[in-house]
């Protein structure tokens, strides 16, 4: 801030603080009705009088002013002048962030060197982790973990880019994109795709093969088979999902399957690397090992 | 005090009004127009790109300031659940600026690259989906409505006289860009770049 602007700012609040008080020091006495046969204005048996200011509200304005004097003596206000207590308001959170990170810091610091597999059976990490799960996750993942139409379930042990605690622990810090393109015109016409579609529908429902299934067949291992593999058993390397299981991601109707060849389908998971601490990323994996400990 | 002077004389009251209620505003309102800190963007700072430009024209169309604010406050609990505070060199190329000022959804200054481009699109298309207890009214007609093209350059010109860098390149493929894409695809870009200016900066 310039000193010209400071010193307008000055002046103005100066100005206004001076005018109240002289406001209030004119007006402490009531001059007398100049013409007497006038009388107070009266309308409708009702008159209008002019008496003093009450004293609470006399005072009530006097005390703001006195409060206004101090609040600026204490806080910036006065132009360029920071006050007796140097306040900003960044700096209070920035202040106050550090005094709530060292009082959870060696919580934190006391989960962090047990490893993933302890952690999740500590009641305590585990409530953590759900609470971090409940404002970082549920979201996309549902409250109960177990995922919607695009989103993975965390509870069935099915992982798409492996359920290791190192792997978890990578997908939230980092992120996923998985990409399954859209195939529709390399697969071919539509009873291509449906073909193929019923072929993946076999692989987990146990259908009789037909001769649609056995064409389909064809299809997937020279188009699909890239990504899923031969045995259609997925990829986690690369998020593949494995075929060969009734969990679906994105609908496992043959309607579904058919608008996932055709259209391609895309996996995000965000990154959590600055959103989370390492601290937390390590409880809140253990909270997602545990869910699929049970099964 | 003779206030019966000021009490009969409406021209000299209103002047005096006038004169008691602009204090405020030449104390608190004024100054900033002249503080070159304020004006400052933050390092980094780029005018946002054509189709998220148009993204935030349907931000601004559908209301969405109305329920959610783009400003976290320096207040401890605000940058534990958003992120960091919101500072002003994030804003020098709004207009208008979006802070808002009332939240019935949540603070969406820091929500780009938080949840997927496929999230945002259910979510606007059908909330509850996604979040049961959500209260957001869904916006399926946005992914039906076809932007027009032909007016995003001329907004980045009106941008540019108030101020926003805008480049002549950045002009030139505007209405390329913004071609045949539909107000969710707009919307959904817009939201995704939400605080990674400032995420940058750092």
């Amino acid at each position: 801030m310039s000193s010209l602007l400071s010193i307008y700012i000055i002046f103005l609040v100066v100005l206004s603080i001076v005018g109240y008080s002289a406001l209030i020091y004119f007006t402490r006495t009531v001059s007398p009705v100049e013409n007497e046969d006038e009388g107070p204005h009266t309308f409708d048996g009702i008159s209008e009088l002019n008496e003093p200011l009450p004293l609470w509200w006399l005072w009530l304005f006097i005390l703001t002013i006195i409060f206004g004097i101090f609040y600026l003596a204490f806080y910036p206000g006065l132009g360029k002048t920071k006050g007796y207590l140097d306040w900003t308001s960044h700096k209070e959170c920035d202040e106050k962030v550090k005094v709530e990170d060292k009082l959870y810091q060696p919580i934190y610091a006391s989960y962090s060197n047990m490893s993933v597999e302890d952690l999740s059976s500590n009641l305590k990490a585990l409530k953590i982790g759900k609470s971090l799960f409940i404002n970082n996750c549920f979201l996309c993942h549902g409250l109960d973990a177990k995922g919607g139409n695009g989103f993975p379930n965390l509870t069935n042990s099915k992982w798409l880019y492996g359920g290791a605690p190192n792997e978890i622990k990578m997908t939230i810090t980092n992120g996923r994109k998985g990409r399954m393109p859209a195939y529709g015109s390399i697969v071919g016409s539509e009873q291509d795709i449906e073909s193929t579609a019923l072929y993946v529908l076999s692989l987990s429902n146990e259908s009789e093969s037909s001769d649609l299934t056995s064409k389909g067949k064809v299809k997937f291992s020279t188009i699909c088979s890239a990504c899923h593999g031969l045995n259609a058993k997925g990829n986690k390397f690369i998020g593949a999902p494995n075929l060969t299981d009734p969990q679906w991601i994105h609908g496992g109707s043959l309607e579904n399957i058919k608008t996932t060849i055709k259209y391609g389908r895309n996996g995000v998971m965000p990154a959590h690397k600055d959103v989370l601490t390492k601290e937390q990323i390590h409880i809140l994996t253990a909270y997602i090992f545990s869910l699929n400990k049970n099964l | 005090m003779r206030h019966e002077v000021i009490e009969k004389n409406i021209g000299l009251m209103a002047v005096l009004i006038f004169l008691v209620i602009s204090i405020a505003g030449l104390v608190e309102i004024v100054p900033l127009f002249f503080q070159t800190d304020v004006h400052k963007p933050i390092k980094g700072l780029k005018p946002i790109p054509a189709l998220e430009l148009e993204g935030r024209d349907v931000y601004i169309k559908e209301g969405c300031h109305v329920c959610h604010t783009q400003m976290v406050r320096p207040l401890y609990a605000e940058t534990k659940r958003y992120g960091p505070y919101s500072v002003i060199g994030e804003s020098v190329y709004e207009h208008p600026f979006l802070w808002g000022s009332k939240r019935t959804g949540p603070d969406l200054a820091r929500i780009g690259g938080r949840y997927s481009d496929d999230w945002h699109r259910i979510h606007l298309q059908s909330p509850r989906l996604l979040v049961p207890a959500s209260k957001m009214p869904a916006y399926p007609w946005l992914q039906k409505i076809i932007l027009n093209e032909n007016q995003t350059e001329k907004k980045m010109k009106v941008l540019r006289k108030l101020g926003v860098p805008y480049t002549d390149k950045d002009m030139e493929n505007a209405s390329k860009t913004v071609k045949g894409k539909t107000e969710e695809d707009a919307l959904v870009a817009y939201l995704q770049q939400l605080g990674l200016a400032y995420k940058k900066s750092q």
